[in-house]
């Protein structure tokens, strides 16, 4: 389009028009810009390839759980660490998505995908738990863009819960946090919350926070904890829950062994 | 940092129902402005709080969370949440994050009123 469009040689003969308005499409029928960081829908579980010494006994199969679907109070906890201005928030999460599980604390094992935290994965976890229970479970990758990622549970998990991580400028430095708003899933889990969980879990995180600090050079930051109540009240309607907890069958599956050993040994080599 | 850009208006359609409409995004940063809705939407007679969300143009992990904490908010006062006017995608998200199951959804806000039994 010219800049200066010529004048009309004849002002009367002239049809001015007001520029077609433009269409817009009302906001419901666009494809908004966080289509791309969310899951595909899921009904079930699938676990892609995962090493040979990963036990994946909870997660195939299995729905996934938010803290609607819990059993206990609703908890939203926020752990919140300073990283000064080692790195910009993104250049946080981009790190984060990448060594993920090596920040976790000894005994807790991730096995990711090999595309790394991308939204639909579906992740194990193998964690050393008391009396040597080793508790097979999982998690999907809900949300992930380049400010934060959100893990969702799966039936039988400790927790029905979101876990956001997110990197962010805050004070005039840059910080990382982790959110947690969890239920834990069924009348058990609420129990092992009550005897020393919720320090469990707190511990958890400030280790993986702590461990992501020295990643970027900072050393004995201190981490924040704030707790928050957001629901006191148990769902009793979801203590069925039980029937998929996690920990129960690690345990059967764990006291099987030997004898899957055993059986292991009577059957002949496929030809 | 996502700057927000929240717009939540409240219309009272009677003393039992009133509808948060909701345009722009959803996200951490709009715990304030959709809390403040909520506050200015509910009086003691308050039954039911309907979410119009034909105008939802970005919702993160975040925002979802937010509507977990205003759906219990409402429950604890005994109010019913509903939600309407959602789009394939985000419809989608409120099945994927099994909001569906505790927040009716509904086409548009005609049938939302409906349901309530405010029309």
């Amino acid at each position: 389009m010219p800049l200066s469009p010529e004048p009309p040689e004849d002002k009367e003969s002239t049809v001015t028009q007001s520029p077609e308005p433009e269409e817009v499409a009302p906001a419901h029928t666009l494809i908004p810009r966080d289509a791309e960081h969310w899951s595909k829908p899921v009904t079930r579980l699938e676990v892609g390839e995962v090493p040979a010494s990963a036990i994946n006994i909870n997660v195939t199969g299995r729905r996934v759980m938010g803290p609607v679907q819990g059993f206990g109070k609703m908890w939203q906890k926020t752990y919140r660490i300073g990283l000064g201005r080692q790195a910009e928030p993104r250049e946080v999460i981009l790190e984060w998505k990448k060594n993920f599980s090596l920040f976790w604390p000894e005994g807790a094992n991730f096995y990711g995908p090999v595309t790394g935290i991308a939204p639909g994965e579906v992740a194990l976890l193998n964690l050393s738990m008391p009396g040597k229970l080793k508790l097979s479970t999982g998690v999907l990758v809900l949300f992930a863009d380049d400010e934060a990622f959100t893990l969702m549970t799966p039936q039988g998990h400790m927790f029905a819960a979101w876990i956001t991580f997110t990197s962010l400028e805050y004070e005039g430095q840059t910080v990382a946090e982790t959110q947690v708003l969890l239920r834990a899933n069924d009348p058990l889990y609420e129990l092992a919350l009550g005897m020393g969980g919720h320090k469990k879990e707190d511990a958890f995180w400030t280790h993986t926070l702590s461990s992501l600090a020295a990643h970027f050079g900072v050393e004995g930051a201190e981490v924040s904890t704030k707790v928050v109540c957001v629901d006191k009240r148990r769902q009793w309607s979801k203590a069925k829950n039980i029937w998929h907890n996690s920990a129960i069958r690690s345990g059967g599956y764990m006291m099987g062994t030997p004898f899957r050993a055993v059986a292991r040994s009577f059957r002949r080599p496929r030809k | 940092m996502t700057q927000n850009i929240l717009n939540a208006s409240v219309k009272k359609v009677n003393e039992r129902t009133s509808v948060i409409e909701v345009e722009g995004e959803v996200t951490q940063t709009s715990e304030k402005d959709l809390m403040d809705a909520y506050e200015e939407a509910v009086s003691k007679k308050t039954r039911t709080i309907i979410l119009n969300l034909t105008n939802l143009e970005y919702m993160n992990s975040s925002g979802i969370g937010l509507l977990v904490t205003l759906l219990v908010r409402a429950n604890r006062h005994h109010q019913k949440m509903l939600a309407c006017g959602l789009s394939e995608h985000y419809r989608q998200i409120f099945e994927l994050t099994r909001l569906d199951e505790a927040i009716e959804i509904h086409d548009d806000e005609t049938s939302a009123l409906a349901a309530a039994g405010a029309q």
